[in-house]
């Protein structure tokens, strides 16, 4: 047998919520960074906390990867569920990992697949015998397609493994089955197998007992699949590649680091998916290093609801504490008003918005970009605010730096969106730099003179004072002597008191509206908007999480001979108009490209640019785009086969 | 130079309606800052929204008018955040007991040092006299086109069961009464509140300063009124709790007397207790150096080159991937 010499493969492994499949994909992402290949991955899970169907893909490569495809290579499942969800999609040559024992099973004995799913895997088997499919059928089928099946029986694996360890509690550890499935799908890959160890331990490395049986029971399984099925083994063309500076990262963590990197020291939150983690990541790693020596600490707050969330992250930012809330649609929608009253007091803040499906509970554990034009137009009355989005991972730690600098240096709220599909993903990339963007602290002001002979000025500090050249006014943190000013949701003259008088409301508009040209005018192209591929016709816009899928399949694009440029929009508002006209200025077709349904960054580009967009390319069914279905749809464009106007992509399970 | 209570006194001009409890209350406030001698920059008087919300304007302290109901959240981010702070919070009862009671009882829950001074009268007065959470069922004040449906909050149990852990009622026409109750909830370690009966002379026609003064209440054998609001600490009453011990004994005794009403009004202190751990104490359990080197204290640039003070080599390191 010859093995199958590869670039790259995909593996999903599937199974019940709460069986490990989570646990399982981190060792396999592990052991295959550890061996020096490229890692992106994504996890899809039910609003459910055991019981439903979760499933983790993860691709590696032995190049830069920054999205998930849908064609699998090795599909690894212990429960029916997996097979009957995902079989479909494993591409010719693959292989197919399933446990032995359910090999009767059949559709209509599994509670969580709904009748429209079953009905979709029926027809697609092209089954119509009298009795319900079954999984003996549904492989009978797959393998039509040169797919190699291996068959597990895990429970007598289990009991194999606890009598050759004379162990016979093991034989009950049902919770291991993850891992034997895992090591079995490792023994098809041409892989370094200490790497295997390595990541076991790293992964159980708060609890050494449970790593060691599971490297045990890795080790055990592994060999076991080797001499019955004698494999011929993926093996990647390169591999080994000097990853010394490369970190495997989950989106979960990244913006959370960055706010540690970033000074901010007080967070507030109300649980919510898939924002959470981003606190809880904080609140681990609460106690922060000073380089000085001295030992800091970020205070989270879990707050009763997210009105409190933010307000009480604005009153710890008027001490002069960078200071933030994390949250995704639902929660931000309850911080409306407070956004406000940020903005008319000119509070520097950052809220993390960690998009979900909406509208309302929607998907709430699935991925959607809809909450654009809302973050951008949230809270009544009229104020500015900076709306800024991330890529990826490897952004969204740098970006996080810089939100917190544009909150204290403009004075205002800022809303970083992220996304589910950031947060739940893992990728390697390069280590982070925590020196690369340094802190500005704007107009922060803890010391005032006192040495004026004008008591007057003294007694009267002007916290919103009109400057003739600048909107941004001194900000001196409460409890600061000399300082004392008042803060009022109302209208308010230049110390802060109430005012209904119509000139000085003018002038206060003015002052705080002005500042979104300053923003524009400060903040550096760069930081704008990122142009990849220049010199091209075909231009695609997209901001957010889509950058992965869109990189990538340029890459593919580009090995055909294909050059098309990509606009990422960082800065959503204000709107960097004049960067754009200049970016799609020789644009012949502009493709845009969003998860949602409207497509809301082309009625920003409508609206700003008074420019039609060419195609639209939505999503709206909460699973993220994949590089193939993607490359597909671009594909077609460029070769003209493409007749509508506004494209749906559908992919997902 | 010792400080004054005109020390904390602004120019802004207070447009509260003549003869409204509410300049009791803040004279109370100016006075007690200046016994507690709290140099001006060191306090931070925060509102919510309503009459009562003006409050900061008109002292010379930081002064932070927030949203209606969230005068809480926002004055406890701010303490949480420099403990060295003395942070007052005002606001009415509508805006404390309705919209914002959530964020009442859930700041009860954390005991975080500071005062919560709620002006109690029964009615939404900026907004022109609508029932307030405090009104009593069937109560017809003067805006109301029918008796008061819903029935009333009893804010002092409500705290007390809550977790506040200094819990008093005042009366705004007695200032020198208030002011001595406003320094104990301020000195008090933990959340304190303080309920203060603030008759609104413009919407309330029932609970008004002539009722509490009991002028419709007059002493059949004499013809003097019997006032309604009488001291507790005349009464033999003592709501502190000394040792943990006595909390369930006091406890229903908070209860019992919270429910006074009508012809006898009990102002006063009603609970204490300083054997519940605050906040401050309970982040310490866990940032031990969290008193001392509070968020907004700490040093978040290392040099003039602005570079991060911050250390995560460690974290980075546990994702490095040859590690």
């Amino acid at each position: 047998m010859h093995d199958k010499v590869v670039n790259e493969i995909t593996w999903v492994i599937g199974g019940a919520q709460g069986s490990g499949v989570d646990s399982a994909a981190n060792i396999f992402s592990k052991t295959c960074a550890e061996d020096g290949l490229y890692i992106f991955g994504k996890r899809e899970y039910y609003s459910n906390i055991k019981g439903e169907h979760s499933y983790f893909t993860v691709r590696v490569s032995n190049k830069l990867i920054r999205s998930h495809k849908e064609s699998i290579d090795i599909l690894v499942s212990f429960d029916a569920e997996t097979l009957f969800r995902h079989a479909k999609d494993v591409s010719t040559n693959g292989i197919i990992i399933f446990n032995s024992e359910l090999i009767e099973t059949s559709i209509n004995e599994i509670p969580t697949l709904d009748p429209d799913v079953q009905n979709t895997i029926t027809e697609y088997c092209n089954y119509s015998g009298g009795d319900p499919l079954t999984i003996k059928k549904l492989l009978e089928k797959i393998q039509q397609n040169s797919i190699k099946c291996y068959g597990i029986p895990y429970h007598q694996l289990l009991k194999n493994f606890s009598e050759h360890t004379n162990n016979p509690a093991l034989s009950k550890l049902a919770r291991m089955i993850n891992v034997l499935a895992l090591s079995i799908s490792l023994s098809f890959i041409n892989i370094d197998r200490q790497a295997l160890s390595r990541a076991i331990k790293y992964i159980f490395r708060t609890k050494p007992k449970i790593a060691e049986i599971n490297v045990a029971a890795a080790e055990y399984a592994y060999n076991y699949a080797e001499q019955i099925f004698q494999n011929n083994k993926f093996t990647f063309s390169k591999n080994k590649m000097d990853f010394s500076d490369i970190i495997l990262v989950q989106g979960s963590q990244s913006s959370a680091l960055g706010k540690i990197v970033a000074g901010c020291r007080f967070q507030t939150y109300y649980p919510i998916t898939p924002a959470s983690e981003d606190s809880e990541f904080l609140e681990t790693n609460q106690v922060i290093e000073q380089i000085d020596g001295n030992k800091g600490s970020v205070l989270v707050m879990q707050t009763e609801d997210e009105i409190s969330a933010i307000t009480m992250a604005i009153g710890g930012a008027l001490t002069g504490t960078r200071t933030a809330t994390a949250t995704s649609g639902p929660g931000f929608s309850l911080m409306a008003e407070a956004l406000g009253w940020a903005g008319i007091n000119e509070v520097p803040l950052v809220v993390s918005l960690y998009q979900r499906a909406g509208p309302s509970t929607g998907l709430p554990t699935r991925h959607e970009q809809g909450d654009l034009l809302f973050a951008i137009n949230a809270g009544h009355g009229e104020f500015p605010r900076i709306v800024f989005a991330s890529g990826d991972i490897e952004e969204s730690f740098y970006d996080t730096l810089k939100v917190f600098n544009f909150a204290e240096i403009f004075q205002l709220p800022v809303i970083h969106l992220l996304d589910k599909a950031i947060a739940s993903s893992v990728m390697t990339c390069k280590n982070f730099d925590p020196n690369k963007i340094s802190i500005d602290r704007g107009y922060l002001i803890k010391k005032i003179d006192n040495k004026t002979k004008d008591q007057d000025k003294l007694k009267h500090f002007k916290r919103f004072e009109l400057q003739k050249n600048t909107a941004i006014s001194p900000r001196p943190p409460l409890g600061t002597e000399n300082g004392i000013f008042w803060n009022t949701g109302d209208e308010h003259n230049e110390e802060g008191h109430i005012t209904e008088d119509p000139t000085v409301r003018i002038k206060m508009m003015d002052k705080r509206m002005s500042k979104l040209n300053l923003i524009l005018q400060e903040i550096q192209d760069e930081d704008k908007a990122l142009s990849y591929n220049e010199n091209s016709d075909i231009v695609i816009t997209s901001w957010g999480s889509t950058k992965g899928a869109i990189l990538d399949t340029l890459d593919e694009l580009n090995k055909e001979g294909i050059k098309i440029k990509f606009v990422q929009i960082k800065l959503l508002n204000p709107f960097p108009h004049q960067l754009l006209e200049k970016l799609l200025n020789s644009a012949k077709i502009i493709i845009n490209i969003e998860m949602n349904y409207s497509s809301q960054l082309a009625k920003l580009i409508k609206q700003n640019l008074q420019r039609d967009i060419d195609y639209e390319i939505v999503k709206y069914n909460g699973r993220p785009i994949s590089c193939d279905e993607l490359y597909r749809v671009i594909k077609g464009i460029v070769d003209n086969t493409v007749d509508k106007r506004r494209i749906v992509l559908d992919y997902g399970t | 130079m010792a400080l004054k209570p005109a020390d904390y006194k602004t120019e802004v001009h207070n447009d509260w309606c003549p003869g409204c409890g509410d300049f009791g209350i803040l004279n109370a406030i100016q006075m007690a800052l200046a016994e507690l001698a709290i140099p001006t920059h060191k306090a931070a008087i925060f509102s919510g929204i309503g009459c009562s919300g003006k409050t900061p304007h008109f002292i010379h302290t930081y002064g932070i008018h927030t949203l209606h109901g969230r005068v809480l959240p926002f004055a406890q981010g701010a303490k949480l955040c420099n403990p060295d702070l003395e942070v007052i919070a005002v606001g009415g009862d509508g805006d404390g007991l309705g919209i914002g009671v959530g964020h009442f009882v859930s700041s009860g829950r954390r005991n975080i040092d500071l005062t919560y001074i709620i002006y109690n009268n029964g009615v939404y007065g900026l907004t022109k006299g609508q029932a307030s959470p405090t009104l009593k069922l069937g109560m017809k004040t003067k805006s109301l086109t029918q008796p008061n449906v819903n029935d009333s909050i009893n804010p002092i149990a409500l705290a007390f069961i809550s977790g506040f852990t200094f819990i008093a009622r005042g009366y705004a026409y007695d200032i020198r009464h208030l002011k001595d109750l406003i320094v104990k909830a301020v000195q008090h370690k933990g959340l304190a509140y303080l309920d203060v009966l603030q008759p609104c002379p413009t919407y309330n026609d029932i609970n008004t300063k002539e009722w509490f003064q009991g002028l419709d209440n007059t002493d059949q054998e004499n013809g003097k009124p019997i006032p309604r609001i009488y001291k507790l600490d005349n009464s033999g009453y003592n709501g502190e709790v000394k040792d943990q011990d006595q909390y369930y004994e006091i406890a229903s005794r908070v209860i019992e007397k919270s429910n006074e009403w009508g012809d006898k009004i009990p102002i006063g202190i009603f609970y204490q207790n300083e054997n519940v751990a605050s906040y401050d104490e309970r982040i310490a359990m866990k940032i031990d150096n969290y008193i001392k080197y509070p968020p907004a204290h700490q040093e978040i640039i290392l040099d003039d080159k602005n570079k991060t003070n911050s250390n995560i080599n460690e974290l980075l390191k546990s994702l490095k991937v040859n590690a």
